[in-house]
């Protein structure tokens, strides 16, 4: 973080935080709504109350182009509340709704960076109020304002002023409430009065102006200070009952059937979640994968080797137990659900599709799905270019698909789904499909491929949209034609240690599939020694191990050797030779055989000891190494229980075993 | 308040200013600055890791931090002398990058004032690009030490490399 603002103010901390959640929640609410075309009772309630809990922490914070853009948002809202019935504009009402929000958007953005939130929010404000004034004036709502009145200090009879200012005024508004309460009865209260000022609730159509000037009018008066109600929150107390009952109670017993349940609701909201900052949670994770070795090194001690004891034994496994449990509970904290990233992008596809004429139709499935929080602040941009793309080349335009006999509207679907240690996402388009000639002769024209290069597969002229600078669109749109959007999302997946799968059918869409990593933290790992090194297979990818036998053995013409398992060849790895370390056995009836599975394909690594089965916190290569040369092989390493390292092996890697040699496009990168 | 760390940072980088920490690799003195070194330790069980070029010898275990280490040695294409009891490794932390690097023994932290400091000849040697100045202190001579060049150099290397293949 660069702004001094952002990292030093724990409450403009607390304020990012909560308004960003408050503008991802209403942007659901708008899309769900704008869906349906329609408005229901309870999600004007919703939106009353985040525009409204958004312009007053704006205010607070002193954003005044937040808080007047929220203001006018939580009017417009209220208008529409108090007149449910009355018929809109919806394309007109969600264009102003939308703008607003990315007004306030933006705005809160630029506060993130350590900016100045210094836009002008009069735009949007004028363009409410236009909206508003299309509404007839006589169905205008009654506001609620707080009036403080102070008289002249010599006036004298405070109390009896003040009675005949609330007299007077109800010729013109309705006042709800005042204090102090006995001014007609108590003389003690002109005293009061004197030192307080004299505070009532009124309710009226009429504009601040108009009102100030009926209050004006009454002999004596000093100063007069009016500020509008909107809920009891920031009513003063005693006033509250009958406040509430006359506008919030009104207001929330329109939402039928949920009157009560408002507050009930909101409640344990509050009480039971708190906001963790992320870089606690990196630590804790962190210690508990510190804890995590030190419970095996101090279990697996050499010195305990020896000792025959049922206690020591009981204890130990109680303590590895319940080390594991607190490192599920520390894993499950991290994980957060993609339903926002979702949202992100349905957001992304429904303003593409408006922009470019096309109608989109987008579905969701499993965006309950969860994810390391690390995970998903890495795919978010991914994924934007990826529908992004979709949307643009893939569709083609309304005319296109009707002339090819498909729905006016094209589909994109975006879907999460578990797969085992990993998480699918998948943006699907029913579009047109990649077109492999055009690719072809875009990269031959841009230099990435050669003339004589060999036959390339589908999937390698797939992959070709991933290099950087590669686009084929003749015309740069706002959207997408620079050729970098792909690279970058390439990149960034990759960096996660996950991968992009391309597939396509002309004619009839292209799915694109993140094949990303649950979490990067632990994982259960096989410990296995090569030579004189120690490496971790991640058990998930482990199907059996066993000893082979020599009369099993076979070798194709090139010399590559195979085994026989139950009827089924299956190619074997040695390590050693794929890693250009050397020093392992040489015969394959010493080692011990682990078949690995990846994506339906299996290998068996050849290797010298299983050395045991063990939890291990996964690391990353220290960056240094990872710029000097990124190896496939390797996703990280980890400290065994004696502090030394083991390198984790990346089963993908080592079953795709000629990737390098396959995708000439891609290894370029490198 | 806000004042304070930066006057502390001030009189740090002061204190570390024109100090060097001496190193030898044969019969070579080097120097480093004393604000890159975050520690010395001695020779610990080094985990090889492939695919790297040689003077990389691999990674160790700093405190359950995993950071690379440098031969020093292999780095300037002297040849290699097996590891004793008085190799050392300088853990140095070179813009967020830390990395050990195994030299043959650590001598002593000394101040060299820049005007005890000149250029390097212009020789064309490997290591010369290493060597940001030549530090006179008395009678003898430290090659002082590039650090970000000693890091960052065989990128453009590596990249030539893969140009080769």
């Amino acid at each position: 973080m660069s702004g001094s603002m952002s990292t030093d103010d724990p409450l403009l901390e607390m304020y990012l935080f909560e308004s960003t959640q408050l503008i991802e929640q209403l942007e659901a609410t708008f899309l769900r709504c704008e869906s349906a075309n329609s408005f229901n009772t309870e999600a004007i309630g919703e939106i009353f109350r985040h525009m409204h809990t958004i312009k007053g922490s704006a205010a607070m914070m002193s954003i005044m182009s937040i808080s007047e853009a929220a203001h006018i948002i939580e009017d417009l809202f209220y208008r529409i509340r108090e007149n449910s019935s009355a018929p809109h504009d919806f394309d007109t009402l969600f264009e102003l709704i939308w703008d607003g929000l990315d007004f306030i958007k933006v705005e809160t953005h630029k506060i993130r960076n350590g900016n100045q939130a210094d836009g002008d929010p009069s735009g949007i404000v004028a363009a409410v109020t236009r909206y508003l004034e299309t509404f007839s004036a006589d169905t205008a709502p009654e506001y609620s304002y707080e009036a403080t009145v102070t008289f002249t200090p010599d006036c004298l009879m405070e109390n009896v002023r003040a009675y005949a200012l609330v007299h007077q005024l109800r010729e013109y508004m309705t006042i709800i409430s005042f204090i102090p309460e006995d001014i007609a009865e108590n003389e003690q209260s002109a005293e009061a009065i004197r030192k307080n000022g004299f505070v009532f609730i009124l309710q009226s159509r009429e504009a601040e102006e108009q009102i100030m000037a009926h209050i004006e009018q009454t002999a004596y008066i000093q100063e007069v200070r009016l500020s509008p109600v909107y809920d009891t929150a920031t009513a003063f107390e005693s006033a509250s009952t009958s406040e509430w009952d006359r506008t919030a109670g009104s207001q929330r017993d329109k939402n039928s059937d949920s009157p009560k349940q408002m507050p009930v609701m909101r409640e344990p909201l509050v009480s039971s979640m708190i906001s963790v900052n992320v870089d606690k949670l990196d630590k804790l994770m962190d210690l508990v994968g510190e804890m995590v070795i030190a419970e095996a090194m101090v279990t697996q001690h050499e010195s305990l080797r020896n000792i025959v004891s049922e206690h020591f034994l009981k204890s130990a496994a109680h303590l590895r137990k319940i080390t594991g449990e607190l490192q599920d509970v520390v894993m499950s904290i991290r994980m957060v659900p993609l339903t926002t990233t979702f949202q992100k992008m349905h957001r992304v596809i429904r303003d593409m599709g408006k922009n470019l004429g096309k109608e989109v139709q987008i579905q969701i499935n499993g965006e309950e799905t969860e994810v390391d929080k690390n995970i998903i602040e890495q795919i978010s941009d991914p994924l934007m270019h990826l529908v992004r793309n979709a949307v643009d080349h893939g569709l083609e335009s309304s005319q296109e698909r009707a002339s090819s006999g498909k729905p006016l509207a094209g589909t994109i679907t975006l879907e999460a789904k578990n797969a085992g240690s990993d998480v699918l996402i998948i943006v699907k388009d029913d579009g047109k499909g990649l077109d492999k000639a055009k690719i072809m002769r875009r990269a031959l024209e841009q230099g990435m491929i050669q003339e004589d290069s060999p036959e390339l597969s589908d999937k390698e002229i797939y992959n070709l949209i991933f290099l950087p600078g590669f686009s084929t669109k003749e015309d740069v749109t706002q959207y997408s034609g620079r050729g970098v959007g792909m690279d970058v999302a390439f990149r960034n997946i990759e960096q996660i240690g996950g991968a992009i799968l391309v597939e396509s059918l002309p004619g009839s869409g292209t799915t694109i599939s993140l094949k990303i990593p649950l979490t990067l933290a632990i994982i259960d790992g096989m410990n296995i020694k090569v030579g004189g090194s120690h490496y971790t297979l991640p058990t998930t990818s482990i199907q059996e191990s066993f000893k082979p036998k020599a009369q099993d053995l076979l070798y194709d013409p090139d010399g590559n050797e195979m085994i026989m398992v139950r009827g089924e060849c299956f190619p074997i790895l040695r390590l050693d030779e794929r890693l250009n370390t050397g020093g392992s056995t040489c015969n394959i009836s010493q080692g011990v055989l682990v078949m690995i599975q990846q994506d339906e394909r299996k290998v068996c690594v050849l290797v010298d000891e299983l050395l045991g089965q063990q939890q291990v916190v996964v690391k990353t290569l220290p960056p240094y190494i990872k710029k000097i040369k990124p190896i496939k092989e390797l996703a990280g390493c980890t400290l065994l229980g004696d502090g030394s390292i083991s390198l984790i092996l990346d089963p993908a890697a080592l079953v795709s075993g000629a990737v390098r040699a396959r995708t000439p496009a891609l290894s370029s990168l490198h | 308040m806000k004042q304070s760390p930066l006057q502390d940072l001030e009189l740090e980088e002061d204190s570390l200013k024109n100090k060097y920490l001496t190193f030898a690799l044969g019969s070579e003195v080097y120097g480093i600055e004393i604000r890159y070194v975050t520690e010395i330790i001695g020779v610990q069980s080094i985990t090889p890791v492939p695919e790297l070029p040689e003077y990389i010898k691999g990674i160790i275990n700093l405190r359950g931090k995993i950071i690379p280490v440098m031969d020093v040695r292999l780095r300037f294409r002297k040849p290699f002398r097996e590891y004793n009891d008085r190799t050392c490794i300088i853990v140095v932390d070179i813009k967020e990058i830390s990395i050990g690097l195994i030299v043959d023994a650590v001598a002593e932290v000394m101040t060299i004032e820049e005007s005890n400091i000149v250029s390097p000849p212009d020789l064309n040697q490997l290591s010369r690009r290493y060597i940001q100045g030549i530090g006179k202190s008395g009678d003898e001579v430290k090659l002082l030490l590039n650090c970000d060049e000693l890091l960052n150099h065989q990128e453009t290397e590596n990249l030539s490399a893969i140009g080769q293949v």
